[in-house]
């Protein structure tokens, strides 16, 4: 029976808060049985919504090492899992010439260099590690059929020295931008979590936590203004990370309150793409503030 | 095991951990699964073993909990999240609903006036619509009277003929021909290395591994980039007025996608629909089949502009990765009217970035089959810039040109190509006089 560092759902969400990760329920729960069943969790959503956060903050909280393999086009066996030393290999093959040859055998683990893969295999004082598989998508076919066997069986095959099984199977996040459609027969082995841009609520805590020098007003009207902009059909919307930014480039202008102007001017920190940017700056941004404004003070009054 | 379910013994299903499992709520389970699977949600054997057990860790006790314990074994693409959140919550909050799915699943009793009976009805129906033989012109049937062996020009004539004016028999041939016709895709260089005996780069990595084999001796090895067929993504306009063409095009599509792993379709008419997962089916008829339960929106009207946006916004990072070449199947006839400036506009913006974004744009317009034809209507004079290749599709001869098409991507513009454009600019300048006009007006009211 695999062990589980967190006993129920609500541990696990109010450790990660205590971390300073606000994690939603769906994503809490996903957690939470990856954890408990030893089985990887498969994180997908656009940029910026904290998905290798959570990887970060899983290896602090639990006090594990963090491997991190960052995927890209071409990523093969050598640069990911183990290569041979062949430099080392020649030097052995001189000295034994010049010595009584006693063991031909250069494929040894004496020999082999450990990637992140094989690295999160091995046993490590602190208990199993986590692997972050950053970005899959960016990896070819080739690689991702690659990682079938480790994420089923926890192994890897090296043809000159046999099987490499973990003792303990290592806690895997694997993330996805999605530009590229990911093999069923992957996410199959995973639990799977589509990680959503968060709600006002969630947001605002979030704020709340990262940039905590921001006023409660302004943090209220730039999580106002922010998922207001996710319904405008832009052509990319911001994440989370581009809030937290916002926040922290306006405290840096002592900015106490938005105005169209400074929304204008800071526009680029939101909005990644000039069609977007052309679309929102000036009387749409006024616009939209204006709205968020209203909405604030609406609720300011039935509160009272 | 903290399970808050009781661990009575049971003759039924076991977890994989061997322990039994409480009947009735795993039975519940079980059947909300088929009914996932009903509306069309992949979810095999694994993945139901799996909600049980995932169930079993977390308990009960919170509905939240428990839906999203569901949710993370059985959903495995992000657009089965509503259809998975619908389902759930007719089933685990109506307990009449889950009567009525354990009689409609379980002993094969149909139960009248339940929403499935309708959508079998409308499955049925597209299916007929779809499987109908264009109709076939008189003299067709008296030729084929004649001679209905397939002789050699009789061969050439099916070639050069027009989809349109094909009898049933004559389709028949012609759709088998088709897999005969797919062209190659074209390759692009990978970023993986492969060993060559010569040629290329030296290989160091190669060659000290080679040398621990060979008692230190180091002999040169060589290395170049590896190539990789070029992603192709096929848009293709099921409107009315390409009616007669959808068929043929489907099995070109299912061809190519059987044929090539990196082909990725969508068809559109006032929306857009992904039918790749369909078109990987083996059997062309079961693929087409399952296609006509999807599209809503057949022989309906088009929405060129619009439907590219959505393309561009919701897809195009997602399938127009390493260097893909876009097939476009439409007349190019938006059924916006054609003073509707800012459609045009949109069109132009859309057809603009989609070309950016491809490495390679191809046009294909059954229009094209007239002799006479001229860019006239608005929204062809708007798109054509935008094309590197612009071909007819209307017979098997000029399929088969898409094949040599593919295959001279990345060179210069045709002089054919050259002609329709100058064609487009000369005409368009009076719709962009129009446009700029219209844009001047608006931005001074």
């Amino acid at each position: 029976m695999p062990r589980k560092p967190f006993e129920t759902v609500a541990m696990l969400q109010t450790a990660l808060r205590s971390g300073g990760y606000l994690a939603s329920d769906g994503l809490s729960v996903s957690l939470f049985l990856a954890l408990a069943k030893s089985r990887p969790l498969f994180l997908e959503g656009e940029a910026g919504v904290g998905k290798t956060e959570i990887a970060k903050m899983l290896a602090r909280l639990l006090g594990r090492d963090l491997i991190r393999l960052q995927c890209y086009e071409g990523l093969d066996i050598a640069q990911a899992a183990y290569e041979w030393n062949y430099a080392q290999q020649l030097v052995e093959i001189q000295v034994q010439r010049v010595e009584a040859p006693v063991a031909d055998n250069l494929f040894t683990k004496k020999f082999l260099i450990e990637r992140p893969l094989l690295k999160a295999l091995q046993a490590h004082p602190a208990g199993p590690p986590i692997l972050l598989i950053d970005e899959l998508d960016r990896a070819d076919e080739a690689f991702e059929a690659y990682l079938l066997e480790l994420l089923s069986d926890w192994q890897i095959s090296i043809p000159e020295l046999g099987v490499i099984a973990a003792t303990e199977p290592p806690i895997v996040i694997i993330t996805s931008n999605r530009t590229r459609e990911i093999h069923d027969a992957l996410k199959r082995r995973c639990f799977y979590h589509w990680v959503d841009y968060p709600d006002a609520d969630l947001e605002l805590a979030i704020l709340a936590e990262k940039a905590p020098e921001a006023a409660d007003d302004l943090q209220q009207q730039i999580v106002g203004f922010v998922q207001t902009l996710r319904q405008q059909n832009l052509f990319k919307s911001p994440g989370v990370a581009e809030t937290i930014d916002w926040a922290q480039a306006l405290v840096e202008l002592n900015c106490v309150a938005l105005d169209p102007q400074m929304v204008d001017s800071t526009l680029g920190v939101l909005l990644k793409y000039q069609d977007d940017i052309g679309r929102i700056q000036g009387s749409e941004a006024a616009r939209i503030l204006t709205e968020v404004q209203a909405s604030m003070i609406q609720s300011e009054l039935s509160r009272q | 095991m903290n399970s808050p379910l009781p661990d009575k013994p049971d003759d039924g299903l076991t977890g994989p951990t061997g322990k039994p499992v409480q009947p009735k709520f795993d039975q519940n389970i079980m059947l909300f699964v088929r009914l996932l699977r009903r509306i069309g949600l992949p979810v095999g054997p694994a993945s139901m073993i799996d909600a049980v057990d995932a169930v079993r860790a977390v308990g009960v006790s919170s509905k939240s909990v428990f839906y999203h314990a569901l949710a993370s074994c059985l959903i495995k693409r992000p657009e089965d999240r509503q259809l998975f959140e619908q389902a759930f919550h007719l089933f685990w909050q109506n307990p009449k609903f889950m009567e009525r799915v354990r009689d409609l699943l379980l002993p094969q009793i149909k139960v009248p006036g339940l929403d499935i009976d309708d959508r079998e009805d409308m499955l049925r129906r597209l299916s007929d619509a779809l499987a109908d033989p264009p109709p076939a012109g008189d003299s067709d049937d008296t030729k084929i009277e004649i001679d209905a062996s397939a002789t050699a020009s009789e061969r050439e004539v099916l070639r050069c003929k027009d989809f349109e004016m094909m009898s049933a028999d004559e389709m028949q041939a012609a759709l088998a021909a088709i897999k005969t016709l797919l062209p190659e895709l074209p390759q692009r260089r990978s970023r993986r290395w492969q060993h060559r005996q010569r040629g290329g780069q030296l290989a160091m990595r190669a060659a000290l591994r080679a040398a621990s084999r060979k008692a230190g001796l180091v002999l040169p090895q060589f290395q170049t980039r590896q190539t990789a067929p070029r992603p192709l993504v096929i848009l293709c306009d099921i409107s009315g007025s390409m009616e007669h063409y959808s068929r043929v095009m489907l099995h070109f599509i299912h061809g190519l996608t059987q044929h090539q792993p990196a082909v990725h379709s969508f068809l559109f008419g006032t929306k857009l629909t992904n039918i790749t997962r369909q078109m990987r089916q083996r059997d062309v008829d079961a693929a087409v089949q399952a296609i006509s339960i999807s599209v809503a929106d057949w022989s309906g009207g088009t929405l060129i502009g619009s439907n590219l946006q959505r393309f561009n916004r919701d897809w195009s990072r997602r399938v127009l990765t390493g260097g893909a070449s876009v097939i476009l199947i439409t007349d190019g006839l938006d059924c916006t009217p054609d003073g509707d400036m800012s459609a045009l506009q949109r069109l132009h913006f859309e057809m603009e970035r989609l070309h950016k974004s491809t490495y390679n744009l191809i046009w294909l317009n059954p229009l094209l089959r007239f002799d006479g034809f001229a860019p006239k209507s608005h929204s062809i004079q708007t798109m054509l810039p935008h094309v590197d290749d612009f071909l007819p599709m209307h017979s098997l001869q000029s399929i088969g040109d898409i094949a040599d098409a593919m295959q001279m991507i990345g060179r210069r513009r045709s002089k054919q190509l050259i002609g329709w454009q100058k064609l487009a600019r000369d005409a368009g300048d009076t719709a962009r006089r129009y446009i700029s006009y219209a844009q001047i007006k608006g931005a001074s009211t």
